[in-house]
């Protein structure tokens, strides 16, 4: 089963039972040193192993964040960053091209 | 007054990637067919295994990544991940609790809420293509939770 944050992935790809837990990506398991929310998390996301009963089941865990920026700021492109993404990514494409000739990529 | 619907992650990253210049659209894993086991032992009897898409060795967004195994007991104090998509802005990584949620499934099994953890996690490489994650990297996880009889696979991508 998974634990995690990013619903929409998930229910593209279809996954067997899904315990939803709405925090910016990095903390599905709780807020971080919060050891309370995160027993409440894991162990509620554990139940679902004993209570679903079939695939692509979604449970959402009730824990909010507390704060909402960070929905619209993640990836967020300002009119101002877009020469600067579109020099990184040449970059990217570059960089990634020298490591295929260089043999620095998995070869399975 | 924000958004608070679920972050749409598909669309932000397709827009990202066209913003840096890439042609081609990333295509994310789908399936038709989902499977499906049920529990075969209660809860308090299964050996919990857990997957994490962290490191235990610090990497760049460039360099090849492979499966890797860490003991349940001898727990680092965090994970690598910096090449990965997580909300850097947002949050962080110092808390493994937060992400890796071993010590917690610990207490479970000494509460007897699990059977028990399996001694080692596991470290997911994410990969760009769905082949490798489909014919090695998974077939390799699920090998090693067998190895550990681990009864079920608890993944917590980042």
């Amino acid at each position: 089963m998974i634990l995690g944050s990013a619903i929409d992935i998930i229910k593209h790809c279809g996954v067997p039972r899904f315990y939803f837990v709405d925090f910016p990506l990095g903390n599905p398991c709780g807020k971080p040193y919060d050891l309370e929310m995160q027993r409440g998390i894991v162990g509620a996301a554990l139940q679902l192993l004993e209570t679903v009963s079939e695939p692509r089941t979604v449970v959402k865990d009730p824990n909010n964040w507390g704060t909402h920026e960070w929905r619209e700021r993640y990836m967020e492109i300002k009119p101002e960053d877009r020469a600067r993404m579109s020099r990184q990514g040449e970059e990217r494409r570059r960089e990634r091209q020298r490591l295929r000739e260089i043999g620095h990529t998995r070869q399975d | 007054m924000h958004e608070t619907q679920p972050v749409h992650y598909m669309e932000r990253t397709r827009l990202y990637y066209e913003a840096q210049g890439f042609e081609r659209a990333y295509q994310w894993a789908h399936f038709e067919d989902v499977p499906f086991t049920p529990l075969e032992k209660s809860l308090s009897d299964s050996r919990v295994a857990v997957i994490t898409t962290g490191s235990r060795y610090d990497r760049l967004l460039t360099d090849p990544r492979f499966v890797d195994s860490g003991e349940i007991d001898e727990l680092p104090s965090h994970l690598f991940a910096k090449d990965l998509a997580w909300d850097k802005q947002a949050t962080h990584l110092n808390d493994l609790g937060s992400y890796l949620p071993a010590q917690v499934l610990k207490e479970f099994a000494n509460l007897g809420t699990i059977g028990s953890v399996a001694p080692r996690f596991h470290c997911l490489p994410t990969e760009y293509s769905q082949r490798r994650t489909r014919e090695t990297d998974a077939p390799e996880i699920l090998r090693r939770c067998r190895e550990d009889q681990a009864d079920v696979a608890l993944l917590v991508p980042l």
